[in-house]
């Protein structure tokens, strides 16, 4: 298990427990988190997942792969810590991670 | 009732059909503040899960069940979300706002939302009920169709649809054998262009999927009570192990209709999702909704199409304006494909491909007077995602800078 803290673009802050290999968007929807959508369930094919990572967790993060970056290039709001947190899988060395939430996926 | 006035504490809200609308529909509820009681009645013995991934992960062994729900067990009770499962709806009271169901008291209703979605087309022909002869809507639906695609099993799979084709793939993935028997001349002749058709049958009959074109299906055969071939309108016998019936869907409207909703191929609702009973939603695949863009109404089999129209009854329940309406938008996913859909091609007088469809990276745009109406979208994500956004903006498109790979869809899209 892993902490996870979402922080609303209204500032709200939600922290939930992950299991390891489940991924961020998978702990926001499972705990009803607001302002993740998720719309394809986590096919890296909707971009409605959308979040900006802390800049002490985006070093270790895997590279985004290029659907990723292609469907991050298209979305709105993006910033040089933009993920699709469909791609990130929750392992011990995220313990802690935050993330913030744009203020629309659409 | 407004959209702008939040409904109190007191109202009830009772949604009929825990898939993925209904259970989005409670969920959205709960995150917009709604206070008041919900009741949550669903037909099939499990909580609200995600049903694309059955034709897909779930069926190679890359999903579980729980990765299928759409919340954890403990949400409900958590949420204070009344989850009946196992139970259906008889009959709606409007007069009494009452809901009649097959186990238990009448349900009372200040809010009634009707998410039964839709149920698999059957063929009325001989044999139909022999064991083995299978269709693809539900999470048990799956688990009998995972059993029968071992190693070296033949499924043969009457419709070439997407869930046909996704269920080939898959079948192809696990070393069985997979045969498509389509009545049209191409697959996905309902829904897709020639060109793409064309793609993805070559695509799949490269990986060892057999096609049966301009094929009718006469009967189901079998032995000792389990399908063992498929009777083709020509004589022959296509030899199987088991068959899914991937033609299509009818919306789960009966109840609605007996209730006099108006429904018209679905319960006919407007942007808010709002039956013609006020007091009444519908929301998914159940739903005849209007399309602003189209300037008609369709009806939508599609996960994002339940999730805007959950939002919409949550809007309109907690006193929220209404976002502007979406693109539709479609995905699947069949061997290393992905395909992504956005817009319909409604009245499309011209098609323009951007890319190779020999590479496997492509997009086909289809344009009305110039603007995109829709794009299919193959391994191509800045073709879907620049696509879905002039879809939504209708702004003329050039032509020339559409074909040339060498100009980014951003650089299109300006």
């Amino acid at each position: 298990m892993s902490k996870i803290t979402f922080v609303e673009h209204n500032g709200t802050e939600h922290v939930v427990e992950a299991k390891t290999g489940l991924t961020v968007m998978e702990a926001a929807v499972k705990n009803n988190v607001p302002g993740i959508d998720a719309d394809c369930g986590g096919a890296c094919a909707c971009a409605t997942c959308h979040v900006y990572v802390g800049e002490a967790w985006l070093g270790k993060l895997d590279k985004p792969s290029a659907m990723e970056e292609s469907m991050l290039d298209f979305a709105e709001n993006v910033e040089p810590n933009s993920r699709l947190s469909c791609q990130i899988k929750m392992s011990d060395a995220l313990d802690g991670i935050v993330v913030t939430l744009p203020e629309s996926q659409h | 009732m407004s959209d702008q006035e939040p409904m109190g504490p007191h109202t009830r809200v009772v949604i009929l059909g825990a898939g993925h609308g209904g259970g989005s529909v409670a969920a959205f509820l709960r995150q917009y503040g709604f206070t008041g009681p919900i009741v949550l009645v669903g037909e099939e013995p499990l909580a609200p899960y995600q049903r694309p991934p059955l034709s897909k992960a779930w069926l190679k062994g890359e999903a579980t069940a729980e990765s299928l729900a759409l919340k954890p067990l403990e949400f409900y009770a958590e949420n204070d979300i009344d989850l009946r499962l196992g139970v259906y709806a008889v009959a709606i009271d409007r007069a009494s706002r009452t809901v009649a169901v097959s186990k238990g008291a009448p349900i009372a209703y200040d809010v009634l939302v009707l998410a039964m979605g839709a149920r698999a087309r059957r063929l009325i022909i001989p044999g139909a009920d022999l064991k083995g002869v299978l269709e693809l809507r539900t999470a048990a639906d799956a688990e009998k169709l995972k059993t029968a695609l071992g190693a070296g099993k033949t499924l043969a799979v009457v419709g070439g649809g997407y869930v046909g084709l996704e269920a080939a793939a898959s079948a192809v993935s696990l070393s069985a054998k997979a045969v498509i028997i389509e009545r049209e001349h191409r697959v996905l002749a309902r829904v897709a262009c020639e060109q793409l058709s064309n793609f993805f049958q070559s695509y799949h009959a490269a990986r060892g999927v057999k096609f049966e074109l301009s094929a009718g299906v006469e009967a189901f055969v079998g032995d000792k009570g389990q399908v063992t071939g498929v009777q083709l309108a020509d004589g022959r016998t296509i030899a199987c192990d088991a068959a899914l019936v991937g033609v299509g869907a009818i919306p789960n409207d009966e109840v609605a209709k007996a209730a006099g909703l108006e429904c018209n191929n679905g319960v006919v609702v407007d942007l808010a999702a709002r039956t013609s009973d006020p007091a009444i939603f519908a929301v998914g695949d159940l739903t005849q909704r209007p399309m602003p863009l189209y300037s008609r109404s369709v009806r939508l089999e599609s996960v994002p199409n339940a999730l805007e129209q959950a939002k919409a009854v949550a809007c309109a329940v907690t006193g929220r304006p209404l976002a502007p309406p979406e693109v539709p938008w479609f995905w699947s996913d069949q061997f290393d494909l992905k395909l992504q859909i956005a817009g319909m091609p409604f009245d499309a007088d011209e098609i323009i491909i951007r890319g190779d469809t020999d590479t496997a990276k492509f997009a086909v745009f289809h344009l009305k007077q110039g603007c995109i109406q829709a794009v299919e979208a193959v391994n191509a994500a800045p073709e879907f995602m620049a696509g879905k956004q002039l879809v939504a903006s209708q702004k003329p498109v050039a032509r020339d800078k559409l074909v040339d790979m060498s100009i980014s869809m951003k650089q299109v899209a300006v």
